[in-house]
């Protein structure tokens, strides 16, 4: 309680002091945000590209429909396959003249293959699982071939694998470098009061006590830049949207584990921050 | 009750501050430390309430052990001791009276008791009428006399004063040296390191000399003390106040 006033009267003594402080941690938060929403999209729109890993099986022309539909119940039951569908030929003829709309007169009926497509469940969609399934599939006598875009998965599966790490590595770097700026402000604060603690310490107060209040004030500092932050970078996701490109907003869960992760790099900063203090007056 | 027994500190940079140091202070005792700069009297005064340990020996003061006190251990020790510096340390942000409160209320004081015990210090100290004053608005004499107050709040047994009226006239010397006799006279222990010949020469108080970080002459143990102050003294001694911790 008596912290709690304490830091509240010191923040009341220096106002400007700590209205910096909590903008520096709002915009460093702000530059990690902004680098979480990039993070998120680019991983929305690889799992859009994912969703499209398909195995696709060419069919004889005599093979007969229950011979398929045997076929396509024991590939539905496949731990990896999420859906099987059946392309006629008629099907398979009326989407390439769809997708190919100049070319369409080229494609005459019955020049296409009936199919049976295969969609993959999420998180089965890596080249070793595409092959394997593939492989499987092309066991079936009446099966022609099988194509699943090899290169195209594999090279979808590296890029997939480059953004985690970069993601990753690049995470670390901003919330070092929001928690070293933030210990940099709260340090500010530290040394603006160092002559009180001087005093607290040589009247006896405890150490404990002498750091609580710099805790409670790292919190708040941590919790108002962290929704500051927020502010920030739905702004620039409303403009993004508003003038570039569609984009995907931190989801509730997200929100609050970004302003938690605030309050606790303000508790942290300020931790670090006084401990440093104390050991040397 | 204070008690150094073959104390030495030595610094890793620095060297050597202190060596062979022995001795007691009683209840209720008054006692100067005297000698040029870096003697080793703040290093002393340091070692007392614990702001540093010695390299070797002990110091044991009220109970507590060099040897062995724990972080609460010092805290709970420095409630007991009223320690007063050169440079007042006071806060400039807050009045005379905020000052003392802050004393109180950091080491978990009542309440209740606040407000009686630091209009009490102020009318011991002389100053229940510049209680609102802020530190700017005092002179120095006043502003040593609000931290004498401070150190007083919650009735030491031992004031322990490193160079108190090394930033004052000479009026407001003899004034705040007078306050220091008067608290020890109902009861409280006075270590007071000071280079103010003057001062030492005109009580009759017990005076331990330091140089070079040993003791030099200890009064109590010598059966004429005033000697010693009539002899030619090498003082190359200047208020600097470099000696702060």
């Amino acid at each position: 309680m008596r912290s709690a006033r304490e830091a509240l009267t010191a923040s009341r003594r220096a106002p400007l002091l700590s209205a910096l402080g909590v903008v520096t941690i709002a915009f460093s938060l702000f530059a990690f945000g902004l680098f979480g929403l990039v993070a998120i999209n680019i991983r929305k729109a690889l799992d859009e590209v994912e969703e499209r890993v398909e195995v696709r099986a060419f069919l004889s022309d005599s093979t007969d429909i229950e011979s398929v539909a045997a076929a396509m119940k024991d590939i539905g039951e496949f731990p990896e396959v999420n859906r099987v569908d059946y392309v006629s030929k008629d099907q398979a003829l009326e989407r390439a003249r769809r997708e190919m709309g100049e070319f369409a007169d080229v494609f005459e009926a019955g020049v296409l293959p009936a199919s049976i497509e295969v969609h993959l469940r999420p998180g089965q969609r890596s080249p070793a699982v595409v092959k394997a399934v593939a492989d499987k599939i092309k066991t079936y006598h009446f099966v022609d071939d099988v194509r699943y875009g090899e290169e195209w998965v594999e090279k979808l599966y590296r890029l997939r694998n480059i953004a985690t790490v970069a993601g990753i590595a690049l995470g670390v770097a901003f919330a070092t470098v929001a928690v070293i700026i933030i210990g940099a402000t709260i340090r500010m604060t530290v040394l603006a009061r160092a002559k009180e603690i001087t005093i607290m310490r040589l009247v006896g107060a405890t150490d404990m006590f002498i750091r609580l209040p710099f805790l409670i004030d790292g919190l708040v500092k941590g919790v108002l830049g962290g929704l500051l932050a927020l502010l920030f970078v739905w702004i620039a996701n409303r403009v993004v949207n508003e003038y570039f490109i569609q984009t995907i907003f931190f989801n509730r869960e997200l929100v609050f584990v970004g302003v938690v992760g605030g309050a606790l790099m303000g508790v942290l900063g300020s931790l670090v921050s006084v401990g440093r203090h104390l050991r040397r007056v | 009750m204070i008690r150094l027994t073959e104390v030495a500190k030595e610094y890793p940079r620095s060297g050597i501050a202190l060596a062979h140091i022995s001795f007691q202070v009683k209840k209720g005792e008054f006692v100067f430390l005297t000698g040029p700069s870096g003697s080793g009297k703040t290093t002393i005064l340091k070692l007392l309430y614990m702001d540093d340990r010695p390299s070797q020996g002990e110091v044991w003061i009220n109970g507590v052990s060099s040897k062995n006190a724990s972080g609460r251990d010092i805290s709970r020790l420095r409630r007991r001791i009223g320690i007063v510096f050169q440079d007042f340390r006071l806060l400039e942000d807050r009045s005379a009276e905020a000052n003392i409160r802050f004393t109180l209320e950091v080491t978990g004081a009542p309440k209740a008791t606040i407000r009686s015990k630091v209009a009490r210090v102020l009318t011991q100290v002389g100053l229940a009428s510049k209680a609102t004053s802020f530190p700017r608005e005092l002179s120095g004499g006043e502003q040593q006399r609000v931290a004498i107050a401070r150190a007083l709040v919650n009735d030491p047994f031992v004031l322990i004063a490193d160079e108190p009226t090394g930033n004052l006239d000479e009026r407001a010397t003899r004034s705040v040296f007078q306050l220091l006799r008067d608290i020890n006279a109902s009861g409280t222990a006075v270590i007071m390191a000071t280079h103010d010949l003057d001062l030492v020469r005109r009580s009759n108080y017990r005076t331990i000399e330091l140089n070079h970080g040993r003791i030099v002459f200890d009064s109590s143990e010598s059966p004429a003390p005033a000697r010693r102050f009539d002899e030619p003294l090498e003082i190359h001694d200047t208020p600097t106040g470099t000696e702060s911790i």
